[in-house]
C-alpha cells in the first residue's frame, strides 16, 4: 500500500507516524513545501520571544526520527492531483503514485484587500519564515501595528509586546477575540492589555497603508493616521487547496470530510486546518483550525487509510490563550445553545470570568478568564455529555463549583 | 506490570500531607498550591477526594503537545513533562479531560504527576493509606479510564 501525505505539519506528521504503526508494510511519503524540518506553527510565538530557538519549534526531537520510522519526508510542493490515475504532480517535476492520499496542507495567511498590503514592512505571522521577518522588524522601541485581534492575533500580540515594541492593535470587530470571547471577556482582555501599555482599537478599520519617511503610514477609517515601522497582519487564513482545483474533491471552507475523514472522493482523506470535518457540538461540518484537532484528525485519518474503520465523533472547538499574563479559554458552544441556559460569574476588578452554557442538564460550552487550574475538566464534562442532574441548578447559581460538579458526577458514573 | 496510585477517598482526612510531599519533591518547598495532587473537599469538609493524573492510556496531553515535550516513561507508565522543551502554550491543559495537567504561572510551564519516577511521595506521606501505590489492575482508576474513553473524539483503536 502506498500512502502519500501532502503537508508536513502536525496533522501530516501524526498521520505518517500512525500509518507506520497501523500499516507497517506500507510506504509512507510526506511532501512538505517549507524548508524547515517538520515544525509546529504554535511554537512561533515562543521563537519570537526568544524563549526557544528554531529547533524548539520542531515537531520531533531526534534527527533520525523519520528515517528510523522509514517515513520519507520530501521537500517539494504538490501542484495537482489526478484522482483517476491516483497520482500527485510535484513542482519539482516529478510525481508520486498513491493508493491512499491524505491532504494535510493547512492554510495560508490572507491580507485584507486594501491598498499598500504589499509594501515592505507588512508581514504575516504564520510561518517560520514570516516569524524571522517579524523578529527582524520588531526591535525594542519600534512602532508596530498589529491588524487583527482574533485568536492568532492575540497570540502574536503577547509575543510582540514581550519584545518591547510600541504596540497598537487594530480589530475590525467590536471586541477583541470576536470568535472566542463574549463582550464581557473581550472587554476585560482589552482593559488588561491597555493596563499593560498596549493600545487597542476595536471597531476600527485600516483604509490604506502607504510608505512614509522610510516607514509606513496607516490611514484608519476614523480619520486617524498611524506611523509604524512594522505592520503585522493576522487577519485570517484560507485553506491550501489550489492543487485540487481540477478534481471532484468537494470544498467549502475546507476539504469536506465525513466521520472517517474521507473526502467526497474515495481514498482521498483530509486532516487538520485544511479539513472541514464533523463538529462535536453541532454535528455540522466546520473547520477547527487548532492543534488538538489537527492531531486527532491526523490519527483517525491514518487509521482509516490503513484499512481500519474508526469513527471520528467530531472535534470540539477549544482555545487557550495567554494575553500578557491573563489566561483565557473557550470551549464548544460558549455563545450558547438554542433553548439553553447560561451561568455567569464575573469579577471585573480581578479579571476573572466564568461563563457556562447548558443544554438540558448537560454542559455544552464555556468561557474562562483567569482560570488555570483544572480547566481541562470543562472539556471532560462537555465531551462525555455527562448529565449534571442536581448539580445544574447549583452551577446556575455558582458556576465556580464546576470542579466539584465534575468530581461528583464522574465518581458517581464510574 | 505498571503500578498506579490507588486512591481511597473514604480514608482521606484532608490532612494535606500528600500535597506538601508532592510540592517538596518537585518544587523544593512545602506549598500545597504547588502540588500536582490536590485534595478537594465536599460537604463543608465532611468528604475529601485526593485527585491527580491517572496516567491514562489515551494520553491526551501527550498527543496535543506541539513540541514533543510530554513523553511516556516506559518503566513507570507515567506521562512526563520535559520542562526544558515545554514552551508553555497550555494546549495540553484544555486537551486533558481530567484537568490534571496545569499551568504554573511562576515557571511558565505545565506541571503534572510523574509518579516521582516510581516512588510517589504522596503515597509515602499519606498517614491513613488513602493513597497507595499498587499494581495497576487493582486500582479504581480503571473505572476512570473507562470514563476517559467516553470522551468522544478519541479514536478507539
Ligand atoms: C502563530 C500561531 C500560533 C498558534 N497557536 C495555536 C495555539 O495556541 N493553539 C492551537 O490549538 N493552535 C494554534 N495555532 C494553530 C495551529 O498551529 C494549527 O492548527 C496547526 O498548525 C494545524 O496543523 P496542520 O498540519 O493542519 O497544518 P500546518 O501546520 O499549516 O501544516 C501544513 C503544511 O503543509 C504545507 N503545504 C501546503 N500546501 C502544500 C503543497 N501543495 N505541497 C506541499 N506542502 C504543502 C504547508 O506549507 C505546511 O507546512 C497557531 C498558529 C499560528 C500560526
Amino acid at each position: 500500500m502506498k500512502h502519500v501525505i501532502i503537508g508536513a505539519g502536525p496533522a501530516g506528521i501524526i498521520a505518517a507516524e500512525t500509518l507506520r504503526r497501523a500499516d507497517p508494510r506500507s510506504t509512507v511519503t510526506v511532501v512538505g513545501d517549507e524548508p524547515e524540518p517538520p515544525y509546529s506553527r504554535m511554537a512561533i510565538p515562543y521563537l519570537l520571544t526568544g524563549s526557544i530557538g528554531d529547533a524548539g519549534t520542531h515537531l520531533r526531537r531526534g534527527a533520525d526520527h523519520f528515517a528510523k520510522l522509514a517515513v520519507d519526508i520530501r521537500r517539494d510542493r504538490a501542484t495537482g492531483v489526478d484522482v483517476g490515475d491516483r497520482r500527485v504532480a510535484l513542482a519539482g517535476g516529478g510525481h508520486l503514485d498513491y493508493d491512499r492520499l491524505l491532504i494535510a496542507s493547512g492554510s495560508h495567511a490572507v491580507r485584507p484587500p486594501i491598498a499598500g498590503m504589499d509594501l515592505q514592512g507588512v508581514e504575516n505571522c504564520w510561518t517560520l519564515a514570516d516569524a524571522r521577518r517579524v523578529a527582524a522588524g520588531a526591535r525594542a522601541g519600534a512602532r508596530v501595528v498589529l491588524m487583527g485581534a482574533g485568536f492568532i492575533g492575540c497570540i502574536v500580540l503577547e509575543a510582540l509586546a514581550k519584545r518591547g515594541v510600541e504596540l497598537t492593535v487594530i480589530e475590525m470587530g467590536e471586541r477583541m477575540l470576536p470568535r472566542m470571547m463574549d463582550d464581557v471577556g473581550g472587554e476585560m482582555i482589552k482593559r488588561w492589555c491597555e493596563s499593560k501599555g498596549v493600545r487597542v482599537l476595536t471597531g476600527a478599520r485600516v483604509g490604506a497603508v502607504s510608505a512614509a519617511d522610510g516607514g509606513l503610514e496607516l490611514a484608519l477609517d476614523s480619520g486617524e493616521s498611524l506611523r509604524a515601522e512594522l505592520v503585522v497582519c493576522a487577519t485570517g487564513v484560507s485553506p491550501n487547496v489550489d492543487f485540487l482545483a481540477d478534481t471532484a474533491v468537494r470544498i467549502e471552507d475546507g476539504v469536506l470530510v465525513d466521520e472517517y475523514l474521507c473526502s467526497s472522493v474515495a481514498d482521498v482523506y483530509a486532516a487538520g486546518d485544511v479539513a472541514q470535518g464533523p463538529d462535536f457540538s453541532t454535528g455540522e461540518r466546520r473547520v477547527h483550525a487548532i492543534q488538538p484537532t489537527a492531531s486527532e484528525h491526523g490519527r483517525i485519518a491514518a487509521l482509516n487509510m490503513a484499512g481500519g474503520r474508526t469513527r471520528f465523533r467530531g472535534s470540539l472547538s477549544m482555545n487557550v490563550l495567554n494575553t500578557l499574563g491573563l489566561v483565557s479559554s473557550s470551549f464548544g458552544l460558549w455563545m450558547g445553545a438554542e433553548g439553553g441556559e447560561t451561568a455567569r460569574a464575573a469579577d471585573a476588578e480581578r479579571f476573572r470570568y466564568l461563563r457556562l452554557e447548558f443544554q438540558a442538564d448537560r454542559l455544552v460550552g464555556a468561557l474562562a478568564l483567569g482560570l488555570t487550574q483544572h480547566v481541562g475538566v470543562i472539556r471532560g464534562l462537555i465531551q462525555t455529555r455527562v448529565r449534571l442532574g442536581q448539580w445544574k441548578p447549583q452551577l446556575l447559581r455558582d458556576p465556580l463549583l464546576v470542579m466539584d460538579a465534575y468530581l461528583d458526577c464522574t465518581r458517581r458514573r464510574a | 506490570m505498571h503500578k498506579s496510585l490507588l486512591i481511597d477517598p473514604e480514608k482521606c482526612t484532608s490532612c494535606l500531607q500528600c500535597e506538601m510531599a508532592c510540592s517538596f519533591e518537585h518544587e523544593g518547598v512545602f506549598n500545597p498550591a504547588k502540588s500536582r495532587i490536590k485534595i478537594f473537599e465536599f460537604e463543608h469538609g465532611r468528604r475529601a477526594i485526593p485527585y491527580t493524573c491517572t496516567q491514562c492510556a489515551e494520553a491526551w496531553c501527550l498527543y496535543a503537545c506541539p513540541v514533543e515535550a510530554i513523553s511516556l516513561n516506559m518503566e513507570t507508565g507515567a506521562k512526563e513533562v520535559a520542562e526544558d522543551v515545554c514552551v508553555g502554550c497550555k494546549v495540553c491543559t484544555i486537551a486533558c479531560p481530567f484537568g490534571t495537567i496545569n499551568y504554573n504561572q511562576d515557571t511558565g510551564k505545565v506541571i503534572k504527576c510523574d509518579l516521582c519516577g516510581g516512588d510517589p511521595q504522596c503515597a509515602a506521606a499519606c498517614p491513613t493509606g488513602a493513597i497507595t501505590y499498587v499494581d495497576a489492575d487493582w486500582t479504581g482508576y480503571d473505572r476512570m479510564r473507562e470514563w476517559a474513553q467516553k470522551t468522544h473524539s478519541q479514536p478507539s483503536a
